[in-house]
């Protein structure tokens, strides 16, 4: 998270950055004070977040970060330009191509097609979620060991894709890995290699 | 005598074996960092107002609303009022805030107003009379005419009927007639009626015709004769990590850039110049790059709009990455090329004419004139290519340029001739190998693999699937050239006093395996494993390699590192010779020791022999080329078949692939893993153009309709099908040396795709990509 003068909050908010770690310190009652305000539309109660940034909190790979964001920052560039978490990448910017893909509570999203305020709730695990230290997980040695990656901007989604599909898939067909992975897209042409990974290993001792 | 040669088969630990990449771990895990995921405290966000039209002059631009935004550190007009601009998306104003969303906000608080202008953006074949202005001439459009030897009857017919919108001297007039113009047009400029005006340019540029033998009576006399219409569309480079730069200023005149580049040795100069610092106070970093296809060569205007505003922001680091629009709006793409081609054989299937005219378009530039007829020189020719400007963000090299669009033109043509004379398409192209001068022998020994792995013979049928039912299956093949000499490339080799060894490159990985070659050809040179070496790219404080394009890395920096660890190697000998008493050159770098070829038991482990060189760590200095270090590694000119086996609805125009295949040859290969990699992803990303790609522009607005990534679609993994590849490697191929292998196999999938087309529904769909409307279109024109 990032600590220098250029992403403090938005004055215009009410929350300073020491008062929003002050208050986010105290404790479960506080989301009541600091929660969204309601409005009645179209006979729903709808969360109304803003004008300008807002406390936010993201349970990512197992830790609580905050930040102060405005309710359009997506979860995608809420991890990478505020919690450094860079290996979920942008490329279409609007949920074509996978390369954003991480697990929020289980399943696979776009991330850049979800917003960091719609985010809270949820278990957040990216791919720097997957491994602990330097060891790679098996589905990413199988990566490595089948060439399953050129420039490699499109991987760390792709393994993210394809470790989720593969605990849902164990034993895939052909047929299973044409449509359990045809979410994420590759420009330099690592299918092939992906589809051995597929069809060659098992992701057992993989976190999710 | 260092033996700077590249080893036997025999003595190759680990040349040419399948190595896993040495970076892949770094990237399957997330951690590999690129430009656009540098990310320092204080980086301020550049976003850029873009022109919304394709032909506009700036009249009046307003930033003061912008600059008064909260979070709004600096604002740069890139192109200021009085430009006249060409394309859409093309840069006016750069803006950098605290954050994305204040640099967006200050874009939107920015008030540009334009004169309109009128565009053009169509790259449909060309008017017949094009060449042929409707206003008067201005001196261009004479000198034009006269370039393209357009027939005198018919500049004089023009100057006649439009008049000139120049007054041309005696002097002028003179220099003509000396250059070549006719005594009849000089008197006809002369004579002409001064008209006011001449600003109907053309946007059609046509090359002079080329003639090669007498193709008339070579087509009058020949046996059979086709004639077809065959092309590629504009497609775009759709790197997955866009385009940028971020700069900081970390002095007066000092720089440090991270860039999203082909060229890290060559990126200082093109910055340093606009800026008016030196070169050598800018240093470029860059470790990992998300693709870049021969578009990522230079800073670009967005790269230098992030030197502007960190200037104007105190020097506190400004990065802007293009949002994936404008990616595939003005960040490069791959001209059109369509041909009117016709090809004629002798009764007994040899080539013995060919004509063509060609046109395409490469943006405001107009676009590169394909290589016709490819690979085969026919001994009668008449050629001519007619460039289309088009208001759109420029043509940038794409992988083998022009290459894809000839192969498109010619194995089209071939097969179709091929289809009239009823001929099996293989035997054909085997019947005119001659043609193909030195790589005959390549593909002679290519096509019977190629076939045999595509069980060619079992599944070939003449042209049109008789078999009942809407799905068609059909077969075609193409072949492919390409240079792919190593570029130059230097490198420092560094073996340290603990047997560790690093090296420096200015180099970088595309995700080519670069990283992992160099380390191979080191390890394998010094006999020692490849985890001993240590690897230091991506900067520009490194000794200087060139750019990656073309094919000319691997060839460079595996010549030059081998270079530097023979000279290495040698010098280690000499320390070492007196303690095994015996002469350097009797010693061998094998399995981590230093021994005594003819008694291996006298040897010493790697790191007892760098111990002999004392305290201090030893450099040397590798090159490419180096004359005075013969032989040459590396080498150009590769030759590859590929064969393509499709499956096509009728009913619905859907093209699905079955299989494809390549063989391809690289000379001696380091990697054969990777180099199999670079040959498969050359497949799939054929099979996207082939059937996927295209950047399309609206004629009304000249605004791209699809620069994005769901309608400007890639293929998937669910479209590729079964892929085989083989590399030609042993005698005949090791030996010529290391030879780039980026763009040749890019080459043929999308000929060798048309023609599986066209042999499965018995028409020929004339242009890439083979979309359904196209299919059915033809499939309705072959049947009225």
């Amino acid at each position: 998270m990032k600590d220098d003068d250029t992403r403090r909050p938005d004055p215009s908010s009410g929350v300073t950055r020491r008062d929003f770690m002050k208050i986010s310190g105290i404790g479960v009652a506080v989301p009541l004070v600091l929660g969204p305000k309601m409005v009645e539309a179209a006979g729903e109660e709808v969360a109304v977040h803003g004008p300008g940034k807002v406390p936010i909190t993201l349970n990512v790979n197992g830790k609580n970060l905050m930040a102060q964001l405005e309710p359009r920052v997506t979860l995608l560039d809420a991890l990478r330009d505020n919690f450094n978490l860079t290996g979920a990448k942008r490329v279409c910017d609007r949920g074509a191509c996978g390369a954003c893909t991480v697990l929020m509570d289980g399943k696979t999203v776009y991330a850049c097609a979800v917003l960091a305020v719609d985010a809270q709730s949820a278990k957040i695990t990216t791919i720097e979620g997957l491994t602990q230290g330097d060891a790679l997980t098996p589905v990413m040695q199988a990566f490595v060991d089948h060439d399953a990656q050129q420039c490699g901007f499109c991987t760390p989604g792709f393994l993210v894709a394809t470790t989720h599909f593969l605990e849902s898939h164990p034993n895939p067909t052909k047929e299973d890995i044409r449509r359990g992975l045809s979410g994420n897209y590759c420009r330099c042409g690592t299918y092939n290699g992906i589809r051995a990974v597929a069809l060659a290993t098992k992701p057992q001792g993989s976190a999710s | 005598m260092s033996e700077y040669q590249w080893p036997d088969p025999a003595t190759r630990p680990l040349l040419g074996k399948r190595i896993s990449r040495v970076d892949g771990p770094a990237k399957v895990s997330g951690r590999a960092k690129y430009t656009y995921d540098y990310n320092p405290n204080g980086l301020l966000a550049g976003k850029i107002l873009r022109c919304p039209y394709a032909h506009a002059r700036i009249t009046s631009i307003d930033t003061s609303a912008a600059e008064k935004m909260p979070g709004v550190k600096a604002v740069h007009v890139i192109q200021g009022p009085g430009t006249e601009l060409f394309w859409a998306g093309d840069e006016v104003v750069g803006v950098a805030a605290i954050d994305e969303q204040a640099a967006e906000d200050a874009i939107r608080a920015i008030k540009v107003q334009y004169e309109v202008l009128p565009h053009f953006v169509s790259d449909a074949e060309p008017p017949k009379n094009v060449g042929i202005n409707t206003g008067p001439l201005s001196q261009d459009d004479f000198e034009e005419l006269e370039d393209n030897q357009v027939p005198d009857e018919q500049v004089i017919a023009t100057i006649n009927k439009n008049g000139i919108s120049f007054h041309p001297s005696e002097k002028y007039l003179k220099a003509s007639q000396e250059s070549g113009v006719s005594a009849k047009v000089i008197q006809a400029l002369r004579a002409a009626k001064y008209v006011e005006g001449g600003a109907t340019r053309s946007p059609y540029k046509k090359t002079a015709v080329q003639k090669q033998g007498e193709p008339d009576k070579a087509f009058a006399s020949a046996a059979s004769v086709s004639e077809g219409l065959y092309g590629a569309s504009c497609i775009t480079h759709c790197c997955l990590e866009t385009h940028g730069m971020a700069s900081e200023w970390t002095g007066e005149k000092e720089m440090v850039v991270h860039v999203s580049t082909q060229n890290v040795s060559g990126m200082a100069p093109q910055i340093a110049e606009p800026l008016g610092i030196p070169a050598g106070n800018i240093q470029v970093l860059e470790q990992y790059v998300g693709g870049g296809f021969g578009s990522k060569w230079g800073p670009d205007r967005w790269g230098m709009t992030t030197a502007h505003l960190s200037k104007a922001a105190g020097g506190k680091p400004v990065k802007i990455m293009l949002e994936r629009a404008a990616e595939q709006q003005v960040a490069g793409m791959r001209p059109s090329g369509y041909g009117r081609a016709k090809i004629a054989a002798d009764k007994d299937g040899k080539f013995v004419a060919w004509e063509s005219t060609s046109w395409g378009t490469g943006g405001m530039g107009g676009g590169g004139t394909p290589p016709l007829p490819y690979i085969f020189d026919i001994p009668n020719q008449r050629k001519q290519n007619i460039a289309i400007a088009t208001n759109q963000g420029s043509a940038r090299a794409w992988r083998a340029p022009t290459h894809p669009q000839a192969a498109v033109i010619t194995m089209g043509a071939i097969e179709d001739l091929a289809a009239k004379m009823n001929m099996d398409p293989v035997e054909l192209i085997t019947r005119n190998l001659e043609l193909t001068g030195k790589r005959a022998g390549t593909y002679r020994d290519e096509l019977p693999i190629a076939a045999e792995l595509m069980e060619w013979k079992k599944k070939w049928h003449p042209r049109g699937d008789q078999t009942p039912g809407p799905v068609k299956r059909g077969l075609g093949l193409s072949m492919h050239t390409w240079g792919g000499r190593g570029h130059n490339s230097d490198c420092d080799l560094t073996v340290h006093p603990d047997g560790s060894v690093e090296i420096k490159m200015g180099t970088q990985d595309l995700g080519t395996g670069c990283r992992t070659v160099i380390i191979i050809v080191a390890a394998d040179t010094l006999g020692i494993p490849m985890e001993n070496i240590k690897l230091f790219i991506g900067d520009s404080r490194y000794p200087v390699s060139g750019g990656s394009g073309g094919s000319t890395t691997t060839g460079g920096v595996s010549a030059s590192t081998r270079r530097a660890a023979v000279d290495a190697r040698e010098r280690l000998f000499a320390k070492v010779a007196p303690v095994l008493k015996a002469k350097p050159e009797e010693l061998e770098a094998v399995d981590a020791t230093v021994r005594v070829k003819s008694d291996p038991s006298r040897s010493l482990s790697w790191k007892e022999a760098c111990s002999k060189l004392g305290a201090m760590p030893m450099t040397v200095h590798g090159k490419n080329p180096d004359k005075s270090k013969t032989p040459d590694l590396t080498n150009s000119g590769v030759g590859g078949v590929q064969m393509a086996d499709v499956s096509v609805d009728i009913e619905t125009g859907i093209v699905r692939m079955n299989k494809m295949v390549a063989v391809q040859d690289c000379g001696l290969i380091i990697d054969l893993k990777t180099a199999e990699s670079q040959v498969l992803g050359a497949l799939i990303m054929g099979i996207s153009y082939a059937l996927y790609e295209e950047k399309i522009l609206d004629p009304v607005t000249g605004r791209m309709l699809n620069p994005n990534m769901e309608f400007y679609r890639l293929a998937g993994i669910s479209d590729i099908g079964e892929m085989k590849v083989h590399m030609m490697t042993g005698k005949d191929y090791d030996e010529r040396g290391v030879i780039g292998l980026a763009e040749p196999p890019v080459i043929s999938p999308g000929a060798a795709i048309s023609n599986a087309v066209a042999n499965a529904i018995g028409v020929r769909v004339p242009f890439l990509p083979l979309t359904p409307d196209r299919v059915l279109a033809a499939l309705q024109g072959g049947r009225s």
